[in-house]
């Protein structure tokens, strides 16, 4: 019996303590304001010294080289590699947090497209002055992603479209040509497997996990079809007879198994996966794939099989989204001068190409993609170049997160046949016409 | 300088007290004492607890500035006191999502599915934890073996996991290749519910199952013998003996995963994903929250889930923990007067059994 007054005691100590841990962790965070109203008028681009680039992760590892080379070659302001999680969302945050501590330190950033707006409007980054960023040369979309209210906010680096990845081996055999559109696509799919007579191979696939990779897609449908999410006039026009058929016809396919079941839980790596694993005749992705799906080491059953061709419209010609990252200088940086420096060797057309050869990525400059060195070793270059010239920007909105979560939730509950495409749309057109004024 | 004044007098009072007021010298001084060896806990606690609570409770009383000037485009910035609008405003409906319980304010259906998975998985590691405690506690051949095997789960971190188990769940993964279906466990259907109960117990179970165990090593081996004595079945002396003198340790377990599983976010967040309403809880939200810079509601949303929290803690001891207490006191007296003064002295294993009930 003399257990029993102690178990009580812990009882209601264990209750507090758990109780203030989750109130404690779950605070804080909101510091002061940013002050992003102020008018860029004496912003400091001269000064020199130490500086940190604040990037994702250096998969390849020649970032570290890019920066060793900038430093070789800049005495008077060395920069620090500070790398990121590889989680988008992290990255983000990461950044957010330190510039509301104020953190001088950070003065490079590589920002993804779809912050652009957010980190501009509310006093992230500052406005690059104009005479000492000159775009020319550059594809005017990649220009575009980085410019918010006709300034231009970011420099940028490296760009991404969709490409459509086809199993040429499959084409050929049966006469067929790349698709131009979901109707083309449809068509060969069903010539196909009734030659292979294998049921695991399946038609087509790009991402519908609900995440960005989602609203990507979407917006790729949407936009192939002839509709749009935002129109010329910055106001949201989702609830379009256009942009219903785009979604329609990815709930159809999704019902009719032209894209497998499985493809709603899919990102990026699990289509990729099933592509390389001869599980599908095509297959939307982004350059990176290229290479991967080309390596010789038995990951890929695929090697010297397959092909790429521009993304598929629906109604239209296909249009992708617009993917990339580019160079921001962060608002509270000490050695704004340092910045601006690192910001113009990045962007040069060597180190452009040095990147690209490394990573793959895509470059921003028009020239590169007809650089011999690079067609030889990425012969998707042209196509990828068509793919972003004609890319459409995902919703520039400064609240993006509630935009794109938005989009997902409408896209995500037709796509599993819970909500009537048209219906869904409609909703979203209320809940953006809210976010996006 | 309070403490150096009061040292020399309260030595000679506790001298004194020896002969004359032994309780109130000895009180004293041990107070004093306690308060200074307390002292370095309670500040850190205020420090890593007490102050950030009263600081995300300011929080939670401001909104960010939004609004856009329509010719920069640039926000204003800053916060504005908002009183307890953050707090009202998950009445009023404004984001309406659609999860299992058809459609309501996001708030709502986090608060539901963080209620419910709660409920499901408590319910679930209470008896499994209890079956596996009792494996546990048998002396057979191999024993240590089982034990540590039972108790791996519990040693891996909850994110680890949660990846671990969403490469199980996964469209093509060992889940449905076992299940011979194809159920698409992550795509924020009704299974992804089932998918997150499921390896909350596997992992948790294992920790109701080790304090039942430590509770169940205190039963004193005669208490079944004299039970078998009486001709009580396996299940009676499982009913009537072990469940009643394991309560107060397994209260203790139950209320301490109740309180975890409550403020779950790993589970959700790393296999199922962010906006994924179906599974979306209250400590997922107000996290999504906050990414979106909204520090001012997640603030108040993380305040009302400690609240929930608190309240449920506070009814476990009402409910659960005032029976056992009550034990001690008058009450139960007259029920072991009832029951056991006609069984007599043969009766000390349905008395200990009788009394803990």
């Amino acid at each position: 019996m003399t257990f029993v007054r102690p178990a009580r005691r812990v009882l209601i100590a264990a209750a507090s303590m758990s109780a203030l841990f989750i109130a404690a962790a779950c605070g804080g965070g909101g510091g002061a304001p940013s002050g992003g109203g102020s008018s860029a008028a004496a912003v400091d681009f001269s000064k020199q010294g130490d500086i940190e680039v604040w990037h994702g992760k250096d998969v390849s590892g020649n970032f570290a080289k890019q920066i060793k080379a900038f430093n070789d070659s800049h005495p008077n302001g060395k920069v620090t590699d500070h790398e990121l999680p590889d989680n988008a969302d992290q990255q983000r945050q990461q950044m957010i947090q330190n510039t509301q501590i104020k953190n001088p330190k950070m003065a490079v950033l590589s920002v993804d497209v779809v912050w652009t707006a957010e980190f501009a409007a509310k006093g992230y980054i500052e406005a690059l002055p104009a005479d000492q960023f000159p775009t020319t040369g550059f594809i005017p979309a990649t220009v575009d992603s980085a410019t918010y209210f006709n300034k231009l906010y970011a420099y940028p680096a490296t760009s991404d479209g969709g490409l459509l990845y086809y199993r040429k081996d499959l084409l050929d055999k049966y006469g067929l040509k790349p698709p131009t559109s979901f109707d083309e696509m449809k068509a060969a799919c069903d010539k196909i497997q009734a030659g292979e007579k294998d049921s695991k191979l399946g038609c087509f696939a790009g991402q519908y996990n609900k995440y960005e990779g989602l609203t990507v897609n979407f917006d790729e449908a949407v936009h192939g079809a002839g509709g749009v999410i935002v129109g010329d006039d910055g106001k949201p026009n989702v609830a379009t007879p256009e942009a219903t058929k785009g979604l329609q016809t990815l709930t159809d396919w999704f019902k009719d198994g032209h894209i497998p079941k499985a493809a709603i839980t899919w990102q990026e790596e699990q289509g990729r996966q099933a592509f390389q694993k001869g599980q599908l005749i095509f297959h939307r992705n982004w350059g990176y794939v290229y290479n991967l799906a080309s390596k010789n080491d038995g990951s890929s059953d695929i090697v010297g099989k397959f092909d790429v061709a521009p993304l598929p419209g629906i109604t239209g010609p296909g249009v992708s989204s617009l993917g990339g990252h580019n160079y921001a200088i962060a608002k509270n940086a000490e050695n704004k001068g340092t910045a601006v420096d690192f910001l113009k060797f990045i962007s040069s057309k060597e180190q452009q190409k040095s990147s690209s050869l490394a990573t793959s990525n895509s470059p921003v400059l028009e020239e590169l993609y007809s650089d011999p060195d690079l067609t030889k070793k990425f012969p998707f270059m042209p196509t990828q170049l068509k793919s972003i010239q004609g890319a459409k920007p995902r919703p520039k909105a400064v609240e993006y997160g509630d935009v794109t979560l938005a989009i997902q939730d409408a896209a995500y509950g037709a796509l599993q046949g819970q909500t009537q495409p048209d219906a869904a749309l409609q909703a979203l057109q209320a809940k953006l016409q809210t976010l996006i004024k | 300088m309070a403490t150096a004044t009061a040292e020399p007098r309260s030595l000679p009072a506790t001298e004194g007290d020896g002969h004359k007021h032994k309780k109130n010298a000895l009180s004293d001084g041990q107070g004093r004492l306690a308060w200074i060896l307390l002292a370095p806990t309670l500040i850190i606690i205020a420090v890593v607890a007490g102050i950030p609570v009263i600081l995300s409770f300011w929080e939670s009383l401001h909104q960010t500035n939004s609004g856009v000037d329509p010719t920069t485009g640039m926000i204003a910035g800053g916060d504005k006191f908002v009183g307890l609008q953050n707090f009202t405003d998950i009445f009023t409906g404004a984001n309406p999502v659609t999860g299992s319980y058809g459609t309501m304010d996001r708030f709502w259906n986090a608060f539901l599915n963080t209620t419910f998975i709660t409920i499901v998985c408590v319910l679930l590691e209470t008896v499994i934890g209890v079956a596996m405690a009792l494996i546990m506690a048998k002396a057979f051949r191999g024993r240590g073996i089982v034990r540590a095997g039972i108790l791996v789960p519990w040693a891996i971190p909850t994110i680890v996991s949660a990846l671990m188990w969403k490469l199980i769940f996964d469209s093509s993964g060992v889940m449905n290749r076992i299940l011979g279906t194809q159920i698409l466990w992550l795509a924020d259907t009704g299974a992804s519910f089932w998918a997150i109960v499921i390896a909350d117990t596997w992992k948790t179970a294992p920790f109701i199952g080790l304090l039942t165990l430590a509770g169940l090593q205190t039963i004193p081996a005669e208490v079944y013998e004299a039970a078998k004595v009486d001709g009580a079945t396996t299940w009676q002396q499982f009913v009537r003996i072990t469940l009643p003198m394991v309560k107060p340790a397994l209260v203790v377990a139950v209320l301490f995963r109740t309180l975890d599983t409550l403020r779950m976010f790993d589970l959700p967040y790393g296999m199922i994903g962010p906006g994924k309403y179906r599974v979306e809880t209250l400590s997922v939200f107000a996290y999504q929250e906050a990414a979106q810079t909204r520090y001012g509601p997640a603030a108040a949303y993380a305040i009302i889930l400690f609240i929930y929290v608190l309240l449920v803690a506070f009814l476990f001891v009402r409910i659960l923990g005032a029976e056992v207490v009550g034990d001690a006191d008058g009450k139960p007296k007259k029920k072991k007067k009832g029951d056991n003064e006609p069984a007599g002295p043969p009766a000390t294993a349905l008395e200990m059994a009788g009394g803990a009930h």
